[in-house]
């Protein structure tokens, strides 16, 4: 052993002498236990099973007004976009020449629709809107492409179970798939 | 250094400019004595930190228009850089939502989810744990993206600037998450930042054990704040926007997330319509930095062919350069060190004849990986790919010595 490694399993000796009354398995006892309510205020990630969905509801009727007055600037009235992404609409494109990337034509799951305006939007203030104003916006740019009904709630139970047009439409990656036809010859 | 500089004129931006010259010509050259010489300089620490001499002051990142400020890339100027680090001021960027400025003291790294004891470390906590230097590059998987189709960027920063290369220290994020004990069924984590679009990206367990580290330091000091200042992930390798900058929260799942940013956006549409998910490996490039586009050569003669090549797969193994467009190849000289996931610059010598010349070079992995040519690419993934173009690069030589982004 080494002079260094003899220091290391000398302090990592010290360490767990010093925690051993509550955390008997940290090497090092390094950082504090982070409790269930400050896990709550940054916890929040939704995957496509739902399962960190907030309490709330929304829907498209009630998110039109919500998105022409925080998104509509940016992405147009109707999703088309203008200074920021287009959200609806290129349903049928990714196959062409010209393939328009929306919510509705590209996004797999509906949650992450949720996610990403929870955390990011409106982009000149994130984290702002409450999870009905998050859903019913969510619900609104999903009817525009008619993956929803104007009137149908989207909830913790109902969002994960919406089905988007482009769900199947990823592969993963078969890299390397391109071979340099000289084989690197000098 | 300064034949070089002498050779490319007024080509290199930051270059000594011409009213600059001509003063000097008539005072500082012999057998005049110049005016540095008869006088005192600058006291000893006159800038306590450091900057560039005021000549080189053209060498710096350019932005790419974007309609918003915060959301976008810069580029690095490797036509302006030597050697294998790139200087942590002209670092690229890839940043969604600004850069954000955070007071050390105020920042918390969280890791929680599918682990025993979820934890919660200050900036202190964190430095304390034992860490590990490496030499790595980071590229953007944008990087060469809008030259799919036509050859549009018009110098080298333009076309690889998403790439730099540093020294960077931090800790094994395999260490922190053994101290948050991983339960069984934990397979995936989550890397979430403190910036305004709480960018988040999942990366699979099995690569966070392997090499992932959480760093607060590059290039000797802490974190740039472009960079990540405090506290960011480095993901070896992989494509730039994995190692999370301003890193705040790590969360161990079962399965990935599936973020915005790794299904609508950091996904490869192939042909079919289907799209690649989770490319994360950065394939091996090289790029020439000199010359390259805009650079003009002063007549026949010597110039030393100088570059830089990658591959997230490990060691370069050879680098060829062509000066016939990809006829005949030469092998390169690489400049030890040589290192794992690392910039490696490659040199080799060439006497210019004053004729067309198409300047190519080709990264050969230790994998056994060759960098293919762009037709290769696209013939398997078509133009909408967007990500991952490691396509062959040349640059065109004119009679009049003018440096040109070409596709042959």
């Amino acid at each position: 052993m080494s002079k260094s490694d003899s220091l290391i399993m000398t302090f990592v000796a010290g360490c767990a002498v010093a925690s051993a009354t509550n955390a008997q398995a940290q090497a090092y006892g390094f950082g504090k236990p982070a409790t269930p309510r400050e896990i709550a205020g940054w916890n929040i990630d939704v995957s496509p099973d739902g399962r960190s969905l907030p309490p709330g509801s929304g829907t498209a009727a009630r998110g039109k007004a919500l998105y022409e007055s925080q998104c509509a600037g940016c992405h147009g009235m109707k999703g088309e976009g203008s200074l920021a992404n287009q959200l609806a609409g290129g349903i049928g494109t990714l196959n062409t020449d010209k393939p328009v990337m929306t919510v509705g034509s590209y996004w797999p799951y509906a949650t992450t629709v949720f996610d990403y305006i929870n955390r990011a939007m409106p982009f000149t203030a994130p984290q702002s809107l409450k999870p009905d104003e998050v859903y019913s916006i969510t619900a609104y740019l999903l009817f525009l492409d008619r993956i929803v009904g104007e009137h149908d709630v989207l909830d913790a139970s109902t969002l994960p179970k919406v089905q988007m047009p482009n769900r199947n439409g990823f592969v993963s990656d078969p890299r390397p798939d391109v071979r340099n036809a000289d084989g690197g010859k000098l | 250094m300064a034949s070089r500089r002498m050779i490319l004129g007024g080509a290199l931006a930051g270059a000594i400019t011409p009213s600059m010259r001509a003063a000097a010509n008539e005072t500082s050259l012999p057998p005049q004595v110049p005016a540095w010489s008869r006088t005192q300089g600058e006291a000893v620490n006159w800038r306590p930190y450091g900057l560039p001499s005021e000549f080189e002051k053209g060498v710096v990142k350019v932005k790419r228009p974007s309609p918003m400020p915060q959301e976008g890339v810069s580029l690095t100027p490797l036509q302006n850089l030597q050697g294998i680090i790139t200087p942590s001021g002209v670092v690229f960027e890839r940043s969604h939502g600004g850069t954000a400025l955070i007071d050390p003291a105020q920042h918390r790294l969280m890791l929680h989810g599918l682990v025993k004891r979820p934890l919660i470390f200050t900036m202190d906590d964190i430095v304390r744990f034992p860490s590990q230097t490496h030499i790595y590059f980071l590229e953007c998987s944008g990087n060469t993206s809008r030259d799919w189709r036509s050859p549009v960027s018009k110098t080298v920063q333009e076309s690889h600037g998403l790439m730099s290369g540093c020294e960077w220290t931090g800790v094994p994020l395999a260490t922190l998450l053994d101290e948050a004990g991983v339960l069984p069924e934990g397979k995936w984590i989550l890397a979430e930042g403190a910036d305004a679009s709480g960018h988040t990206r999942s990366l699979p367990l099995e690569k966070c054990l392997e090499d992932t580290l959480v760093v607060y330091a590059q290039n000797g000091e802490m974190l740039r704040p472009e960079q990540g200042y405090p506290l960011r992930l480095f993901v070896p390798g992989w494509e730039g926007n994995v190692s999370v900058k301003w890193l705040r929260r790590i969360k161990v799942g079962d399965a990935p997330f599936m973020t915005r940013q790794e299904t609508s956006r950091y996904t490869d549409l192939m042909p079919d319509g289907k799209a690649r998910e989770f490319t994360f490996l950065m394939e091996a490039k090289s790029v020439i930095t000199y010359p390259s586009g805009t650079h003009q050569l002063k007549g026949p003669g010597f110039y030393e062919i100088s570059g830089l090549a990658w591959t997230g797969a490990g060691k370069i193994r050879r680098v060829d350069v062509s000066v016939d467009g990809g006829r005949t190849w030469r092998a390169a000289t690489l400049q030890e060190p040589v290192l794992h996931r690392a910039l490696t610059r490659f040199r080799v010598p060439w006497q210019w004849n004053g004729g067309p010349a198409v300047l190519q070079s080709r990264a050969i992995d230790e994998t056994g990986y060759v960098q293919p040519t762009l037709a290769q690419l696209v013939r398997v993934r078509g133009f909408n790919s967007r990500y991952h173009n490691n396509a062959i690069q040349s640059w065109a030589v004119a009679n009049d010595g003018k440096v040109s982004n070409v596709q042959v």
